[in-house]
Formats: structure tokens, C-alpha cells, sequence
């Protein structure tokens, strides 16, 4: 078997604030609510608590955020991905839910420097001023779908692997 | 003429000249001119001809009210039409052209209409063209559509390139002049966000031309301070170069920064548009200068009384030698005073009002300036720039009473408040008495979500027309707190703060002018609508301003009627006998002012005009030549076309091979949605005609979604994957729009249910393996049992194929033995690769979408959006078998029950040889006896499907027929768009391998 390969296999530019593909990353979508062993599950899974509204967990490597009211982001390694799952299982077994592989459908970007939230300024209707450190938002890069949270000095964004290209070019163009 | 003078100039920086040309010619300004300014310095006083009569036209205004001075400016990749030369600035190498004009601007052979000027009133295209009907497509609207428009269209794309940015504030000030600086401050100083957004370069309105003293400071010291102390805080943004032109519900306000207009070609984008969210706008945006209507008002030389005091001392301009102006209020007097602070000479003060007394008049008056009172000027002598003015009393007819020979004329008809960006959004006006204007009603604001006041309006806009008032204005204003704005007004709804400004209301000059003045008096400069136009559609019955407007194309141009509306609605009011009030306004629409298109696209243009889906193996396809085709917005390859092949061949090739050896089709971008919890089956069991809840595990189904109403939406084959996990394929198209209906059935109508779902489409990569060697192939990969035995047709099995990690489907579209082969996305592209290469001694050939449409239609197979198109049920399909019979309810099942769609009656599906062997024209239907109630031939059916099959070596098609299944045998005709017809008869769906031997081996 091959190694696996990012939609853009690590595509990057530099502008006035740098871009790159990162990737592979391992991702789980998690749908649950109200469950009563779901904090020993997620905790289990990447170590974090179950993140709050619009809130993201950040535990090194791995992470969770809260998607919707029934549905979280987990991160972590590729590599990972299905030992993390049967951490979930254990905990939740019996309990009405589903945790699902979604690595492979989805591309991850890292926007950095100074002036990285200008970029995203200019296709996201989002209010970097206010967005607090450990938030997440699902919201828009110009057309297409994307989530994403500052770290480490930048921001992730996560958007649907198929418009990977079209996500750099727009963050590429928007960092002229 | 117009010149430089040798003193002075606020905005211009004379140790910085700048080369600009207008028609060829080469001229020379400075850095801070506006290309108005420049021009005039150069004494180009004829700039443009207008739009009907093609009269010569020159600079009226000194901002974005302009409606005369538009040029074409650029050329090439840079051209931009209808560029107001008042609020372009000028920079090296400039280019401009004059517009509508023909063969030069000088001489104009349009200008016959000018004089056929009679002929050509208000309406006249609705009276003239409406008959013969078909002379307006073929004679009159290409004729009209040469001798009008303004600007040329660019031909070639734009070299430019625009974005657009999001911001957000508490409280967003439109306009930085007094009023707006100081709401900023006070908004500021109360702690909150705050955004300024000035249209000019400069900070300060009108306050350093018209005001020596702000607040008891120097303007200019006042000005420096307070823009030092706002740029020094964290909550204060200023953008200049920024026009704030519409506000929309919500606090939503779009905002055009011009960030490289002035600096073409620097690398910087454009423009910019601004998206902002305000929690309260504060609209500061000014007024602006009405002209009068007088007998020549437009000859060049007649302009804004502001708009010469601003060419005067922003710019050094001189308008010419001796200026006179005509006034019914006093700010025009600034104009004199400035002329005469210039050195230059103002001949007279004609002042339509009875008495001049106010502070400015007597300053005039102590300066020496001759004011003559009652009086007006009954015309305007001169043809392409003015020569002088013929005065007469105001009260009279437009006896002249004295020539006074003038290069320009200055004219103030009062001040109208911008009051567009209070009412975009639905804040009302009330008339004004004291300044004639409309102002806006603070009781009446347009409204945020909670029904508090969205827009507050300080300054001139508001109708405080005098600095004491402005400054007391902001002070009363809310704008230092985010209180409802009605907690500070008085009980009656009445502003606090009143001007001290007086302004009668002077709508023609002279007020009993006959029809041969008014008949030059012209109210709108770019559409050409005179007084005599407005009183013309009066007359002719038209009562509604609304109406009166697009009869007349009163403020219909470019500058929208900046300058003409309330001068228009005022004649239409006086000629219906009623009051301005009762006629109203027109409706103020977002653009304040043009937006150029390139800015609204923003980014979205070449190769992020939209987003492109592409699949793991996309980069595969295209460097072995694939032609692709749009699938929503997949792009998935057509064919593979080889060298020197047609595209058909190509495809013809791709399906004889798929049938006879063996064919890769990349099918990833098909729907794969995972459907898990304890009601999953029940859910799928609603979702689909048939029964999904039964199937084991392991095993496929093939389902049919439908709407509530019936018709059929989706299909695709239903995986059991564990016992309570389901996975469901849908159309390529469809994973989405299917994906959503889920969601919504099950967060609106069944939310106690516990079913979750994900789409997991773009996690897997799918190569569909087709042909009699396609296990073989598997076999070559190896890693699991594809046997027959092991792996029969509608079954699944996960495994390992050359090691990756797989989930083999045997299911088949192509009637051939095939599988589908599901790998992870980020293996796709080397899952692809080793097919291609294991399938070599196979045959192996990639095939595309039209030779995948091509074997479905072969063996009878429908396509969701051929075969159907939003009316058509699963009962007409032939599909009966895919429905349940026992269940009592799933979506649609009730919708199919009516009686219409019931009806043995119904169009249904069966397949069609035609008797000559050819392919019937796609959209063709199959006629019937006789013509409808429209003269068309009566109609019995229609092709869903047509193609060549290669296999068959003939034309196969199937399509919808009245009573079809029944007609077995048939021949029945269909008609063709290019005329004739062709016989065909009615046959099965099924062409290719009736039995399904091929498939199931």
C-alpha cells in the first residue's frame, strides 16, 4: 500500500501571510448528545473535555470541537485514527451513536504570520477581533464550506478535500 | 477662461506636477487635483455632450453629484466608462476621452437633435416606437442603442483585480466631516468600535472651504487635532477613498474602497468592497448643492456655487475672470467672498429673494459686491462656454433688464441633505419648510430586529444646514451611547436642534418664465429632462413621481438624479397643484454611487470563479487527456479521447472495450451517506419505495427515493454495512441535496427518532471495474476472494486489494460483470494507478460518463434527470417492482395515490428502435393527430434517452409514451428539430443481454 496523500500533497505560498496544505490529519466525526459516558469517551479518544459551544479542545496533536449541538470535530494523528475510534466504542457502546473516519475527506490548511487573520477577513464573514482564543467557526471561505480556529500563532482551516485546490488558490489570492 | 491661479490650492501640491491627456491632448495639473480640477486649470471647459441633444456640457459639480463630466478613462485591460472626473484623482500618465460624442467633441453632428429638441419631449420613445410593432427589434432599438449609451464598454477583460474583506463595529460613521468626526469621537469615546468611512481622500467635509472656526479653533488646527486623536485610538478605523453606498437590514452596510484608483498598476487590488456589520450606523453624509433652473443652465461655464468655491480654494482653479452668481440662499455668497479673496471679479449677486441680510450678504455687500435682489437670470448667453447672463426680475415673466458679461456663472438653489443611506432601508422623510428639502424623520428611523433605530442621522444631512447647529447636533445625538435614539428626542418627535438657515423655495427662474425658457431650463443634465418635459408628462397625466420618472428618465442616469430629483418633484408638484409632501420622493435604492462591476465579483473570477470539485484521481484524468464534463460542480471526464479520435469514437472505443475486455471508471463523486441508530431502518424505510430495514447484512439494494408529492428524486443501491448501520449511494449530483433531506426529516418532522447520518462521499475514492475481465483484474491485485461463490452480485465485502484497504461493491450499471471498489480518498490516486497498470494485460481502458450513460441506456437502465425531470413517478418508469406494497407509508406514497398520477392514462416509459436505424434527435416527441388550442401539433410522448449504441451498431432510445407499455410493436413518429420526422417502433428498455448473463457470471 502506498502512503496516503493529501489533496494537495503539501501545496504551499507565501504572501503577506504564509499558506500550506498540511495533511494527512486524522479526523472522526462524532454525533451524540445528552450521552452520559461521552466525556470519558472523547477523553479517552484525544484527551481532551468535551468542548463547549463553538468551542475547541486543543490537547497537542489532537483536538475536539463542538460542531453542532449533536455533532463534534475530533483531530488527531492520521495514524491514529482507529485506535481512537475503538476508544469510543468502549465507553459508548450500547449508546446511540456514530463516530465516523473522515480524514480522507477533508483538507487542512494552516495560515500564519502577523497578518493571517486578514486573510481570512476576506472570505469569512467572521469577527477575528472577537473570535477568542479556543473557538472554533463553521462558517464560509467565499463559496464553499470551512471551519477554522487560531493556533499556535495562526489558523487551521478545514474544508471538503474535493475543493482543496480551489481553498488554496482563494487563501493564496486573498494573501497577495 | 478657466486657469490655475498663482497662489493658493489647499489639496494640490504644486512641487509634484502631473502629465495628464484628455482627447490627445496633453495637459498638466498636480498631485491632489481631481481630473475636474485639472481640467479646468487647463481651461477644458467642454468636457462631454449629453446624452438626447448632445449639448455641450462642462463641470457642474465638485463631487460624486457630477452629472456631466464623465469620461472614459484608461484604455485597454484599464478602460472604465462613465469615470466622474470630480471625484477622480489625477495621477501620472492619466488618459481620458470625452463620451458621447460624434465624430469630435467640438463638432457634433448629434447636436441636430438639439435643435430638433421639439420633436424629442418627455415620452418620446414610448410614442414613437411602439408602431409597426416590429420595426422596434429591427430598426429602432439598434439605432437607439448606437446614438445612446455613454462610456465604450471594455472589450478586453479587466487587468485589475478587486477583493472583498468583512468588518464589524458598534457603530459605523458614513461621512467625515464635522459632524462625522464628531460622532466618532463621541462613539469612541464611549468605549465603542467605531468605523469612519469617508468617500474623499481628505478628512473634514466642507468645513475647511466653508468655515474659518470650529468650535472656537482654526479649521485646519481643529481638523489636524481631532484626526491626530482618533487615528491614536485602538476602536477607531478610518478608511478614506471609501464610499459607504448602501445599507441594508440588520446593520449591513456595503462600503467601495478605492484603494489603487489613483495608482494604477501598483500590484494592490483595485478596490476593495466592504462587507461591515454595525451594530448602529451613524449616516453623516452631508448635502448637496441644488442647481436653479434657468434658460441655459447648462451651458458649460454655469456651475454649483460650492462646486466654484471648491475648485478655488482646494484646488487654485479659477472658473474665469468674472463670475456671477445666482442664489436664493446665502451660502453663495461664500462664492463671491472667495472669488474675491482669489482676486478674481464677481461682477453681481443676482438673489432671487426680495431682501439679502445675513452675515454673509453684508460681508459681500462691505467687500463690494454689487447684489442685486429679485432678480434672476433669464438666460444664459453662449454656446459652448458662457459669454455673460441676461437679468431679469424674479417675480416677472423674464424681461431682460440687463446684460452682464460673465465666464462662469455660479447658482445655488439651497442645499438637498443626503438623505439616501437613511432611507435605503426605509427611514422617512418629512418636507422642510425653513431649507425646502426633504430631511429625515427621527421618529420614523429604519429599524434593527428589536424595533430600535438602525440609522441616526447628524450634520447637514440631518437639515442642520449651519456649524452651531451641526456641533450641537452631534453633542444631542445618541451617537456617544448605544440608547434607542427616541429616548432623546422630545415628546412631539421634533428634533432638538434647529438650523438657523433659511432657504425659499426657488424652483424656476424666473418664476413666470414662458415655454420658450423653459424649454432650456434643464433639471436632469445627463438624460436631458428639462422643466418643460416634467410639465409636458403632467399634462399628459401622469401623477405618481414614480411614474413620472421613468417617462421622463428624470434622475434616471448615472449620478441618479443627485442634483434633479427635488428640483423635479417640486415642477411636478407645482404643475399637478399640490404639494411637494403629497408627490414625494422617488425610492432611494443601493448604489449611492456606481459600484464597478468587478467589484461585486471580487475574487471570483479565472480560476476561483467557483469552486471546482475534483476527485482524488482528477490530476490522473487530465494528464491522460481527459475531456471533462460539469456533473454539478464535479468535473468528471467525458471520454478519454486518444490521439486523432473524435471525441464519439473515443467513446465508441471506451464501450466496445468495457464490453469486451474491461473498463476503469472513476466514480468517487458518487453520494455515500451513512445512515446509523436504532430507527435507521425504520427512517430508510420512509426514505425509500422499497424496504431497506429487511436487507441483510452484507447484502445491496437498489432503492428509489421520491418526493411528498411522488415524483421521483434519487436512486442509487443501499449497502447494509452492520446492524444498525446503513450505507446509502446517491446520484453524483444529488449526495448533498439528499443529504440535507435526511437531516430535515429527521430535525424537523421525526426528531424523537435516533438516527444519525454523515456524508462521507469525498472519504472514499470509487473506481468502478467493468468488463468480462474484471475479476480477473481483482484476482491480479489479490489480497481477497472475489469469487462468485464469494462475492455474488448485490453484495459487499471489505478487505485488501495489493494492499490497500478496500470495500468491494458487486453491483453493475453496465449490465457487464462489475464491482466497485471503495478505498480510502488519500489512496485513491495510487489505487487508480495500480488498476491501470495491473490492467494492462486485461485490456484495461478508462472509460468516461457518456460511455457509462451509453451501457446503462443499453441495458434499460434510467438516469436520474434524464429519464426524469421533477413530474415523473416510479409507476411511469416501469420501476413498479422497486415499490413496497406492504408498507403503509414511506415519502410519496400518499402523492402517488392521486388521482392523476394514478391514471392507467399516464406517459410511460418504454424503449424505441428506429426503423432506419438512426438516432433519434434528442428532445424530440412523438407526435399525435391533430394541433392544440395554440396551433401546435398535439404530442403522445417524448425521448428521454437517445444514443448511438456501438454494441448494437444502431440507434437505441427510450423515452415516455402515452400508454406505452401497452404499444409494444407499434411504430410511432417523432418529430425533429430540424424538420421531418422519424419513424420508430415501440420496443422493451432492455437492448443489450435481456437476461442479465453477462452481469451475473
Amino acid at each position: 500500500m502506498s502512503d496516503p496523500v493529501s489533496a494537495l500533497n503539501g501545496a504551499s505560498f507565501q504572501g503577506f501571510a504564509a499558506i500550506r496544505e498540511i495533511g494527512p490529519l486524522g479526523m472522526i466525526t462524532l454525533r451524540a448528545k445528552g450521552l452520559k459516558s461521552l466525556d470519558k469517551a472523547i477523553k479517552a479518544a484525544v484527551g481532551t473535555k468535551v468542548p463547549a459551544q463553538r468551542r475547541i479542545e486543543v490537547n497537542s496533536d489532537r483536538a475536539c470541537a463542538w460542531m453542532s449541538p449533536d455533532e463534534y470535530l475530533l483531530v488527531m494523528p492520521y495514524t491514529e485514527v482507529a485506535t481512537a475510534l475503538s476508544s469510543l466504542a468502549k465507553p459508548l457502546s450500547g449508546q446511540h451513536y456514530l463516530a465516523v473516519d473522515v480524514s480522507d475527506a477533508r483538507a487542512v490548511f494552516r495560515i500564519e504570520g502577523d497578518r493571517a487573520a486578514e486573510v481570512l477577513g476576506k472570505l469569512a464573514p467572521v469577527d477575528f477581533a472577537t473570535l477568542q482564543p479556543g473557538e472554533i467557526r463553521r462558517s464560509r471561505a467565499a463559496q464553499i464550506a470551512a471551519a477554522f480556529w487560531a493556533q499556535d500563532g495562526g489558523f487551521t482551516l478545514v474544508c471538503f478535500r474535493s475543493v482543496a485546490r480551489y481553498a488554496f488558490d482563494l487563501l493564496s489570492n486573498a494573501a497577495r | 477662461m478657466s486657469t490655475r491661479l498663482a497662489k493658493g490650492g489647499r489639496l494640490i501640491n504644486r512641487t509634484a506636477p502631473v502629465e495628464f491627456s484628455f482627447n490627445g491632448k496633453r495637459f498638466k495639473g498636480f498631485q491632489g487635483d481631481t481630473l475636474a480640477a485639472g481640467l479646468l486649470a487647463n481651461d477644458q471647459m467642454l468636457v462631454g455632450r449629453s446624452f438626447k441633444y448632445h449639448r455641450p456640457r462642462g463641470i457642474v459639480a465638485s463631487g460624486p453629484e457630477e452629472p456631466n463630466a464623465l469620461v472614459n478613462l484608461g484604455q485597454g485591460a484599464r478602460l472604465e466608462p462613465n469615470q466622474r472626473t470630480t471625484t477622480t484623482e489625477l495621477f501620472e500618465g492619466l488618459e481620458s476621452t470625452s463620451q458621447n460624442h460624434w465624430p469630435s467633441l467640438e463638432f457634433d453632428v448629434g447636436v441636430v437633435n438639439n435643435y430638433a429638441a421639439r420633436f424629442l419631449p418627455a415620452g418620446f420613445y414610448y410614442k414613437t416606437f411602439i408602431h409597426p410593432r416590429p420595426f422596434w427589434k429591427h430598426v429602432f432599438e439598434p439605432i437607439i442603442r448606437r446614438s445612446a449609451g455613454l462610456g465604450k464598454a471594455p472589450i478586453t477583460g479587466d487587468a485589475d483585480r478587486y477583493e472583498q474583506a468583512y468588518a464589524f463595529c458598534d457603530v459605523l460613521v458614513i461621512g467625515a466631516g464635522v459632524a462625522g468626526l464628531l460622532a466618532t469621537k463621541a462613539a469612541a469615546d464611549a468605549g465603542q468600535r467605531v468605523i469612519l468611512l469617508e468617500q474623499n481622500p481628505t478628512l473634514g467635509g466642507r468645513a475647511p472651504v466653508d468655515e474659518t472656526e470650529v468650535q472656537g479653533q482654526p479649521v485646519e488646527a481643529w481638523l489636524s487635532a481631532i484626526e491626530s486623536d482618533l487615528a491614536a485610538r485602538d476602536n477607531v478605523t478610518i478608511r478614506t477613498r471609501t464610499c459607504g453606498f448602501g445599507v441594508y437590514d440588520h446593520g449591513y452596510v456595503l462600503a467601495d474602497e478605492r484603494i489603487a484608483d489613483h495608482t494604477p498598476g501598483d500590484g494592490r487590488p483595485k478596490h476593495c468592497l466592504w462587507r461591515i456589520r454595525a451594530g448602529k450606523i451613524v449616516t453623516a453624509t452631508g448635502a448637496i448643492e441644488r442647481p436653479l433652473s434657468f434658460a441655459g443652465n447648462d451651458i458649460p461655464g454655469v456651475m454649483l456655487a460650492s462646486a466654484v468655491r471648491d475648485y478655488v480654494v482646494n484646488y487654485a482653479v479659477s472658473p474665469g475672470d468674472r463670475t456671477v452668481v445666482v442664489t436664493n440662499n446665502d451660502s453663495a455668497y461664500q462664492t463671491a467672498l472667495a472669488l474675491k479673496a482669489a482676486g478674481l471679479d464677481v461682477p453681481a449677486i443676482l438673489d432671487a429673494r426680495d431682501r439679502a441680510t445675513g452675515a454673509l450678504p453684508e460681508a459681500a455687500r462691505a467687500a463690494g459686491i454689487r447684489i442685486l435682489t429679485g432678480k434672476g437670470i433669464a438666460k444664459v448667453k453662449g454656446g459652448k462656454r458662457v459669454v455673460g447672463v441676461a437679468v431679469c426680475a424674479q417675480a416677472g415673466e423674464g424681461a431682460v433688464q440687463e446684460e452682464i458679461a460673465c465666464e462662469a456663472v455660479a447658482m445655488s438653489g439651497g442645499w438637498s441633505p443626503v438623505v439616501h443611506l437613511w432611507s435605503h432601508c426605509g427611514g422617512k422623510l418629512n418636507w422642510d419648510e425653513t431649507i425646502s428639502a426633504f430631511i429625515p424623520d427621527p421618529t420614523r428611523p429604519p429599524l434593527n430586529h428589536d424595533g430600535t433605530a438602525m440609522v441616526e442621522v447628524v450634520g447637514a444631512a440631518a437639515g442642520l444646514l449651519d456649524l452651531p447647529a451641526i456641533v450641537a447636533g452631534v453633542a444631542s445625538s445618541g451617537t456617544h451611547t448605544r440608547v434607542r435614539t427616541e429616548s432623546r428626542r422630545n415628546p412631539d418627535g421634533k428634533q432638538t436642534v434647529k438650523t438657523s438657515v433659511e432657504i425659499p423655495p426657488v424652483w424656476i427662474m424666473p418664476q413666470g418664465a414662458p415655454i420658450k425658457l423653459r424649454n432650456k431650463m434643464w433639471l436632469d443634465y445627463q438624460n436631458d429632462v428639462k422643466v418643460s418635459d416634467v410639465q409636458l408628462a403632467a399634462r399628459e397625466g401622469y401623477q405618481s413621481v414614480e411614474h413620472t420618472k421613468r417617462y421622463t428618465t428624470l434622475g434616471m442616469a448615472t449620478d441618479q438624479g443627485k442634483l434633479s430629483n427635488i428640483n423635479g418633484l417640486a415642477i411636478l408638484a407645482d404643475s399637478l397643484g399640490s404639494e411637494i409632501p403629497q408627490v414625494g420622493t422617488t425610492t432611494f435604492r443601493p448604489p449611492y454611487t456606481p459600484v464597478t462591476i468587478g467589484t461585486l465579483a471580487g475574487e471570483s473570477r479565472g480560476e476561483i470563479f467557483q469552486p471546482l470539485r475534483r476527485t482524488p484521481m482528477h490530476e490522473a484524468h487530465e494528464k491522460s487527456g481527459a475531456y471533462f464534463e460539469p456533473v454539478g460542480l464535479w468535473r468528471r471526464p467525458y471520454c478519454f479521447p486518444r490521439a486523432g479520435e473524435t471525441h464519439e469514437q473515443a467513446v465508441h472505443r471506451e464501450v466496445l472495450n468495457t464490453r469486451t475486455n474491461l473498463g476503469l471508471l472513476d466514480a468517487s463523486t458518487l453520494g455515500k451517506i451513512i445512515v446509523k441508530g436504532p430507527d435507521a431502518g425504520r427512517f430508510l424505510d420512509m426514505l425509500y419505495t422499497g424496504v431497506m430495514s429487511t436487507l441483510p447484512i452484507g447484502k445491496c439494494r437498489y432503492g428509489l427515493m421520491c418526493n411528498e408529492q411522488g415524483f421521483l428524486s434519487d436512486d442509487g443501491v443501499v449497502a447494509r454495512i452492520d446492524e444498525d448501520t446503513w450505507l446509502c449511494h446517491t446520484t453524483s449530483g444529488g449526495a448533498d441535496r439528499i443529504h440535507a433531506w435526511m437531516e430535515d426529516w429527521l430535525q424537523c418532522e421525526w426528531w424523537d427518532w435516533q438516527v444519525y447520518t454523515a456524508n462521507v462521499t469525498e472519504q472514499y475514492a470509487q473506481v468502478a471495474v467493468v468488463g468480462p475481465n474484471a475479476r480477473k483484474l481483482l484476482q491480479v491485485l489479490g489480497g481477497m476472494d472475489v469469487s462468485k461463490e464469494a462475492l455474488p452480485f448485490m453484495q459487499w465485502a471489505g478487505g485488501t486489494l495489493a494492499g490497500f484497504p478496500v470495500r468491494v461493491y458487486r453491483i453493475s450499471f453496465s449490465g457487464e460483470l462489475s464491482y466497485e471498489i471503495a478505498v480510502p480518498a488519500s489512496h485513491g490516486a495510487a489505487f487508480w494507478a495500480a488498476c491501470m497498470e495491473a490492467g494492462k494485460a486485461l485490456g484495461a481502458m478508462p472509460y468516461g460518463t457518456e460511455a457509462l450513460h451509453i451501457m446503462r441506456a443499453e441495458k434499460g437502465f434510467i438516469m436520474i434527470g434524464d429519464e426524469t425531470d421533477g413530474t415523473v413517478i416510479p409507476q411511469d418508469l416501469g420501476l413498479d417492482w422497486a415499490i413496497s406494497k406492504k408498507k403503509a407509508d414511506f415519502l410519496g406514497k400518499r402523492g402517488q395515490e392521486r388521482v392523476y398520477l394514478s391514471s392507467p392514462d399516464r406517459w410511460k416509459l418504454v424503449g424505441f428502435e428506429t426503423l432506419d436505424g438512426s438516432v433519434i434527435p434528442d428532445g424530440s416527441y412523438v407526435i399525435a393527430d391533430g394541433v392544440n388550442a395554440n396551433g401546435q401539433r398535439n404530442t403522445q410522448g417524448r425521448v428521454t434517452s437517445t444514443y448511438y449504441s456501438p454494441t448494437l451498431k444502431c440507434g437505441i432510445a427510450m423515452g415516455l409514451l402515452h400508454q406505452g407499455p401497452g404499444r409494444m410493436g407499434e411504430v410511432v413518429e417523432f418529430n425533429t428539430v430540424l424538420g421531418g420526422t422519424v419513424k420508430a417502433k415501440v420496443c422493451d428498455t432492455v437492448f443489450f443481454d435481456k437476461d442479465g448473463e453477462k452481469q451475473n457470471v
